[in-house]
């Protein structure tokens, strides 16, 4: 499967409203209702309780100690976890979904957390900051810097994000793994899907975060 | 703790204790021929009684029964005045008015543990045999046993499905046994500073403690009860030295440090010269004022037997498997008992259940006690979690 053929679909109408983050809304937007989800590295809970608004079953593995226990004290079902370590425990298709939402970069391992997150779950909702992002190009071209943006503050020496890749570089592991993509976005700044079909490669420099549904490819 | 006292004045006799054994001052439930306790190691214990305690209104879909499981040394007076000791609930910071088990919301029942010396039948009971207290011709029970005998007294009560099963230490072994064995009964499970199996530390540790009261000369096999003695002393150290397994490095050095009990230098004897000393010496005789000592050989027994994957082909997931009940797991960092590593091994096998559950580890310093004590976060997280399970279940209720 090329780039080309995935990439330029229609953009979803997702408004930010009340206190949901846009991401968050266009991803909960990608979960059937009456499903069965599992968001590892959920942080604070806010997409899990966004889920349950809408009658999904959610769960959540979180790296932090104060952000389980703050979810927890949401009401729920959140474990202390890490995706690269704990993943395993868990059966082949036991969720609908698994979400991986602003994680992959941090984990040790993506290629092998992506090929868990497709056999614990039917599908996985991926979302990444994308590092071809312009501003990205520009701070490492211009200022001779590594990359910082208001969504990634931290300087190299003290980020937890190891693994950055760009929405070129995640397409191809894809293909590499014989991932089906089944619906992507690019979202800008602001987390706004780009709503318009655009070549791949516009979204590679315009879009600041990439969100995918993926499923599991032929063969698989 | 500081200032405390090295001898207590013993407001309580002996009299009382034994008295608490076969005529509990609670509710008693009193199971004849018809209805033994059938017992893991292949004896039927007839007739038997189990006391306890209930707070609060079942109500009339009787939907709001939760069930509190007691730990090692505690018993069915989870939240009154103790009628043995005259100390407050010993888990009244959990459960009462306001708290996250509020009777105002939930019937709240519990039971003093089959083996135990409150009211429950035990070695301290009579044997109707022979008329004679039983010691140790009373069987070896089990955590499977204590729960089989709860869900006696449930069925009692005519609760179908508990809503939530709630306990920590050897409280929360048998909500993790109710949920193994009942999975069906119980809508919610919090399960606090435990674990699916009982450590080679932890039954070393009990050993010990077996060995300080086997060794008292008061003993005399068990049969101490009718020479009209107790063996205080061995129980005292055995209880000394499992109560500094609750505890933490951090918390002793916080409370006593080195610092002196009532002197200013060393008396250069075996006084207790130093506030832990004192502090561990009230613990022991206070403690054996309310207990009985082959009471307590018993119950550590039974927690030492305790391993739920024993009873599943070795496979803790097996256990769960298909479960639909919500599971709450709440481990403390200092806790050396039942340190976090045990708590996620659960969590692990819950997830490969694909079982409901939240899991938190409380950061604090006080050890395997921390459950026990004033922890404003544990109060939070139990209290959302109840709550949460509430609103699934479709209880009403005033706040949630």
């Amino acid at each position: 499967m090329s780039v080309q053929e995935v990439l330029p679909l229609e953009g979803l109408v997702s408004e930010p409203s009340g206190s949901f983050r846009a991401d968050h809304l266009l991803v909960a937007e990608m979960v059937k209702p009456g499903s069965k989800v599992l968001d590892v590295g959920c942080g604070d809970g806010d997409l899990l309780q966004l889920l349950e608004t809408r009658g999904i079953d959610g769960r959540g593995i979180e790296l932090s100690r104060e952000g389980v226990n703050r979810c927890v004290a949401k009401g729920l079902a959140v474990v202390q976890g890490d995706a690269d370590t704990d993943l395993v425990n868990y059966p082949d298709d036991a969720f609908d979904y698994v979400i991986l939402s602003q994680t992959l970069q941090a984990t040790r391992q993506p290629k092998v957390v992506l090929e868990n997150l497709l056999r614990i779950g039917r599908r996985a909702i991926v979302s990444f900051p994308n590092f071809g992002f312009w501003r990205m190009r520009l701070q490492l071209l211009v200022g001779g810097h590594m990359p910082r943006t208001e969504n990634l503050p931290a300087s190299w020496y003290d980020t937890a994000n190891i693994h950055f890749c760009t929405i070129k570089d995640f397409v191809e592991l894809c293909d590499a793994i014989g991932v089906k993509m089944e619906r992507a976005e690019a979202l800008d700044l602001y987390g706004r899907p780009l709503r318009l079909r655009l070549p791949w490669w516009v979204w590679n420099l315009f879009g600041e975060q990439g969100v995918f549904l993926l499923s599991r490819g032929q063969g698989k | 703790m500081v200032g405390v006292k090295s001898v207590p004045s013993p407001a309580i006799s002996a009299d009382d204790r034994s008295h608490e054994v076969d005529h509990p001052s609670s509710e008693v439930a009193r199971f004849g021929a018809d209805q033994p306790l059938r017992l893991d190691c292949g004896i039927d214990l007839t007739p038997f009684q189990i006391a306890y305690k209930t707070y609060g209104e079942l109500s009339a879909d009787r939907s709001n029964a939760v069930l509190i499981c007691h730990a090692l040394t505690g018993d069915q007076h989870v939240a009154n005045v103790h009628p043995v000791t005259g100390k407050s609930g010993w888990w009244d910071t959990l459960v009462g008015p306001g708290r996250p088990l509020d009777p105002a919301k939930y019937f709240i029942v519990c039971s003093n543990v089959i083996g135990g010396c409150m009211g429950s039948t035990g070695p301290a009971s009579i044997n109707p045999a022979t008329g004679k207290v039983w010691g140790l011709d009373f069987p070896v029970i089990t955590i499977p046993d204590m729960v089989r005998a709860q869900a006696m007294l449930i069925d009692r009560l005519g609760i179908d499905t508990l809503f939530a099963v709630v306990g920590g230490s050897m409280g929360g072994m048998q909500v993790l046994q109710w949920t193994a064995a009942y999975p069906k009964r119980v809508y919610s499970a919090l399960a606090i500073a435990c674990s699916t199996r009982h450590s080679a530390q932890n039954i070393a540790f009990h050993e010990l403690g077996r060995q300080a009261v086997m060794a008292d000369p008061d003993w005399h096999n068990g049969a101490y009860a009718d020479r009209g003695i107790h063996p205080h002393r061995g129980l005292a150290v055995a209880r000394m030295a499992a109560h500094i397994t609750y505890l933490s490095d951090a918390a002793l050095h916080r409370k006593f440090g080195r610092r002196m009990q009532d002197r200013e230098l060393p008396t250069f004897s075996f006084d207790a010269d130093f506030q832990v000393e004192s502090y561990l010496r009230y613990q022991g005789s206070s403690f054996v004022e309310r207990f009985d000592a082959n009471s307590y050989l018993y119950l550590t027994r039974a927690m030492d037997y305790f391993d739920i994957a024993a009873d599943h082909g070795g496979v803790l997931a097996k256990a769960f498997a298909g479960i639909q009940t919500r599971f709450c797991v709440v481990s403390f960092t200092s806790d050396w008992l039942f340190p976090t590593a045990e708590s996620r091994a659960l969590v692990h096998a819950l997830n490969a259940s694909s079982a409901r559950v939240s899991f938190a580890e409380i950061e604090t310093d006080r050890g395997h006690d921390a459950f026990l004590l004033d922890v404003p976060e544990f109060f939070d997280i139990s209290r959302a979690f109840l709550q949460s399970a509430g609103k699934a279940r479709g209880l009403t209720n005033k706040d949630g």
